[in-house]
């Protein structure tokens, strides 16, 4: 029974070698992890403009601070890619793309589209902001 | 459609009765409700590509604005209703995420078992105060 308990449950993340598949599937989860902290933000930033005041400003200035900065920047990929990916998903429940090779391709065109969406959000919205 | 099934709904044949699709389903739980879950996160999941769209252009519109400009678009009906809906769809979303990653990693059944209360209570409250404050700006 020992012996049994001891033989690796696969995919073992120690020797199972990652796909971009894999890869995917986890980082789905994990945006979806962070996202989660993201709507806590939003529900914040809610509250914060209906009271006004000094609570919009300081919720405002900790936005724009550095890290304020960094963790919107993370939030707006991980959205994008969440985004994306549940697209992809939608499509596969539609059963669509499940040939190896559509599914290759729609996890780089994902890949790719959140990059893009990102800058693109970024370089309007620090336009708007200029 | 599986033999048995079209053949004998029942399974009343002794014979076969223990091997058969039927037998080893039951006590596994209902058939009827079993794919609620996958269901309503799909169903909040296409509903959240427009509004999470519609978001992000929003607050890229607002990027500029003072909190003045923010409570009155804010305090659009439309708006007040979009977010709230947006709201809606997004927490039922993420209680059903976040249940799935706690039921596929968290094994201790007490942790478990707080963990998934305390996702279903965090998801209602933040649901609650952020619904309230949409409506707020809206009837202000």
């Amino acid at each position: 029974m020992t012996t049994a308990k001891l033989r690796p449950r696969s995919p073992d993340v120690q020797i199972y070698k990652p796909q971009l598949t894999s890869v995917l599937s986890i980082v789905h989860r994990m945006t979806g992890v962070f996202l989660s902290l993201g709507s806590v933000l939003l529900v914040a930033w809610l509250v914060a403009v209906v009271d006004g005041g000094d609570t919009y400003a300081m919720v405002e200035r900790w936005l724009r601070s550095w890290i304020g900065l960094l963790l919107l920047l993370g939030w707006t990929f991980a959205l994008f890619y969440h985004l994306c990916n549940g697209i992809r998903h939608l499509a596969w429940d539609l059963d669509f793309g499940f040939e190896l090779r559509s599914i290759y391709l729609s996890g780089w065109t994902v890949v790719a589209a959140s990059m893009i969406l990102t800058v693109l959000t970024w370089t309007l919205g620090l336009a708007v902001l200029e | 459609m599986s033999d048995w099934k079209r053949h004998d709904p029942l399974n009343r044949n002794p014979a076969t009765a223990r091997s058969s699709a039927l037998y080893r389903a039951i006590g596994l739980g209902s058939a009827k409700s079993g794919a609620h879950h996958w269901w309503v996160q799909r169903v909040t999941a296409v509903a959240l590509v427009p509004l999470l769209v519609w978001l992000v252009a929003s607050l890229l519109a607002h990027a500029r604005g003072d909190h003045q400009v923010l409570a009155l678009w804010l305090g659009q009906p439309a708006v007040a209703v979009t977010m709230a809906v947006l709201l809606m769809a997004l927490f039922w979303h993420m209680k059903l995420g976040l249940r799935v990653i706690v039921e596929d990693y968290v094994h201790a059944d007490r942790v478990k078992f707080a963990a998934l209360i305390a996702v279903d209570l965090v998801c209602l409250a933040l649901l609650a105060i952020g619904v309230f404050a949409s409506l707020y700006l809206a009837f202000r």
